[in-house]
């Protein structure tokens, strides 16, 4: 295999891998601008998962089990903003009661459905979403460069892909183009002054974290149904907190996180790659290695030695109107 | 008129109020275990005949206990200093790590009496340097603890397989694991404890170190509520601004109990590492770092509170085996979610049940 094989087969790997980081760590962009920490990430995305498989499995459509990924991870947005706004409880320990609850109850009721260690049956290429080839791609394959780029890259990704890629621009247009937006950005910073415009706090941030629900719901599906064909038990592995690193790395921003996310993807599928091979003059780089880059990243920023990431100000704060 | 200042007597908030959070929990894990189509009532009787029903039972059950009264007291004494440590599942790790070199060390050498407490140093000394750079992080750079220690738990794993499957690996075997320890590296059952009730441990790897765990509570009830370093640490809990106009030291006091924190949640090691398996695993915490989390929330964040739910997670633990043993269509995991639902109530949702019982509570002291 030549150099430039080996960058299209890294590239497209990276664009498979960081798709469920991008759809995760946008909805934690929606919730914690709006001033809710949200460590449930990982267990919306893996509930999504769940529901998204049982249900194409058993229509046998992908978009049927799109939205039901989208309305399991939603529930639980508003389990997470119940605890965490009305009750004013504590965010954290809410985020992790739900990555707790999910990651069980997906196991026992799968293995009570379908009798087969907690994973779903595979799924037919009908309930799922599969490739799409762009117009043009098989004439282009030829053509030097650009060929092999935008045949195996660029064309051929599910809809999903394209639809994250979709939702970044669109989530900064939301957040900063629209009155939704610059509302849910001032609750994050300052509740108190959104409370005395007479906006409903509770009810901006309930909608924060719809918005979180539903692009998670979105990030549970790619996984489930278009990446994999069924559901596998813990399939979300961590990407949740990947997503929630690139949202810090990102410095809470909507085109950043994207970059964030193709970054940990990329070191994702460089890892893939490099297993068991040997790296010029440096020999055999262990694999542990690049999977523990984006957390080692992410700390080395959060101390503030690549630049300063500075949080939402209301962060983590339940809002209590003065009494 | 805000109920959440309305104190309540004791038992109501250790007592009362655990125990209704726990029967919700229990209730909603009826339904979902009803739901399948088994018995609710029937799942738990073999819960409580599995954990408690035999002495290896009951040894399995304190076995597991032991790792949940570690982890339980690093997350309480970082709670009471306003910390939440998430971090517990790594720092167990590395923990391993420290315990596992001083019993490679010493086995051939000494007998386990004198291993012991050098493990607990060694293991203590390795979780305190795992918690140390998120503590240094939050203390003088600012950044997050709970999402530094997240970050922490993946580095720290990743770093553990590299050392078990490149470094610690013995030879010629493929299973990623050190050697096993020899008698000097062990720690001894304690059957003789299960023999003065007249029942017989079996297998079960009930340990020495359920002793070293509950020394450990007795020393952190004395810490938090009986030294001025507690009271520091439980002011800077209650409020990070009036502990700096009580001229309490911000950074110091973060470092310290995190660096406690670390070196409890590292000793747990020592249950499964030394008293168990006698050797380094890859995984041997298996999430009693964020068992922890529940049974400090559960617990009150009180050492005899956290014994308690320790116990009562360790016949979960059991006793889900068990189910799972009898139950085919109910799997191990229903402890995570029955985990999950106990730290929804006990912790996110604590304040839903206050204010009836205060109205409750008021009406029944007036009259």
């Amino acid at each position: 295999m030549d150099y430039y094989d080996i960058l299209i087969n890294v590239l497209s790997s990276t664009i498979r891998l960081s798709i469920p980081l991008i759809f995760t760590a946008l909805a934690g962009l929606f919730s914690e601008r709006a001033g809710v920490f949200d460590i449930g990430l990982e267990g919306k995305m893996l509930g999504a998962a769940f529901a998204a498989a049982c249900v194409a499995y058993i229509t046998d459509s992908a978009w049927l089990g799109l939205v039901a990924g989208i309305l399991c991870s939603v529930a639980l947005s508003l389990v997470h903003g119940f605890a965490s706004i009305t009750n004013r409880g504590n965010q954290i320990i809410s985020g992790v009661a739900i990555n707790f609850f999910i990651a069980g109850i997906t196991i026992v009721l799968g293995q009570a459905w379908f009798g087969q260690g907690g994973r779903t049956p595979q799924l037919s290429p009908a309930s799922r979403f599969s490739p799409i080839t762009l117009p043009g791609a098989d004439v282009m394959r030829e053509v030097p460069v650009i060929g092999p780029l935008y045949s195996n890259v660029i064309s051929g990704n599910n809809i999903l892909t394209y639809l994250a890629f979709l939702a970044v621009p669109l989530s900064w247009w939301i957040l900063y183009r629209t009155r939704f937006g610059l509302r849910l950005r001032a609750v994050g910073e300052n509740p108190g002054a959104v409370d005395t415009a007479g906006i409903s706090v509770s009810w901006l941030r309930y909608r924060a974290v719809m918005c979180a629900g539903i692009l998670c719901g979105f990030s549970g599906t790619y996984l489930a149904i278009a990446q994999s064909a069924a559901f596998i038990k813990d399939m979300s592995a961590g990407k949740g907190y990947i997503a929630l690193a690139a949202l810090v790395f990102a410095k809470w921003k909507p085109v950043p996180v994207m970059f964030a996310c193709l970054l940990f993807g990329f070191l994702d599928a460089l890892a893939n790659f490099m297993q068991g091979k040997q790296v010029p003059l440096i020999g055999a780089v262990p694999v542990q290695i690049f999977q523990a880059l984006p957390y080692i990243l992410t700390c080395i920023l959060l101390a503030g030695f690549i630049g300063v990431a500075t949080p939402p100000k209301a962060g983590g704060v339940p809002y209590t109107k003065e009494r | 008129m805000s109920t959440a200042s309305v104190s309540l007597p004791n038992w109501i908030t250790y007592g009362l109020i655990p125990v209704l959070n726990l029967i919700v929990a229990f209730l909603i894990s009826g339904v979902v275990v009803w739901l399948i189509g088994e018995s609710p009532l029937g799942a738990l009787s073999l819960l409580i005949e599995g954990a408690l029903g035999s002495g290896e039972g009951i040894g399995f059950t304190l076995y597991y206990a032991t790792s949940f009264i570690f982890t339980g007291l690093s997350v309480a004494v970082a709670i009471h200093a306003g910390l939440f440590n998430i971090g517990s599942e790594g720092q167990a790790y590395l923990g391993g790590l420290g315990c596992a070199l001083v019993a490679l060390a010493l086995d051939r050498f000494v007998p386990w009496y004198v291993t012991m407490p050098v493990a607990v140093v060694g293991a203590g000394l390795f979780g305190a340097a795992w918690a140390s750079i998120p503590a240094f992080l939050q203390a003088k750079r600012g950044s997050h603890i709970v999402i530094t220690t997240i970050m922490f738990n993946y580095i720290g794993a990743a770093l553990m397989v590299y050392l078990l499957v490149h470094v610690l690996i013995v030879p010629g075997k493929m299973a990623p694991e050190t050697r096993t320890f020899l008698e000097g590296g062990q720690l001894p059952k304690l059957g003789w404890v299960m023999n003065l009730f007249g029942a017989k441990l079996g297998a079960a790897p009930f340990n020495v170190s359920f002793m070293i765990a509950l020394v450990a509570a007795y020393f952190v009830w004395l810490l938090i509520w009986r030294t001025k370093l507690g009271f520091e640490m439980r002011t800077l809990g209650v409020s990070p601004t009036a502990a700096s106009y009580a001229g309490i030291p911000y950074a110091r006091t973060v470092m310290i109990a995190m660096l406690l924190s670390g070196a409890l949640a590292g000793m747990m090691a020592l249950n499964p590492v030394m008293g168990s398996s006698a050797r380094l695993q890859v995984e041997f915490v298996g999430g009693a770092g964020f068992v922890g989390i529940a049974v400090s929330l559960m617990g009150r964040n009180h050492p005899v509170g956290i014994i308690f739910s320790a116990i009562l997670f360790g016949i979960l633990y059991q006793g889900g085996d068990w189910i799972s043993f009898e139950m085919p269509n109910i799997t191990r995991e229903m402890i995570l979610v029955i985990q999950g639902l106990v730290i929804l109530f006990a912790g996110a949702l604590e304040y839903m049940f206050r204010p009836a019982l205060v109205r409750v509570y008021q009406q029944f002291k007036t009259t």
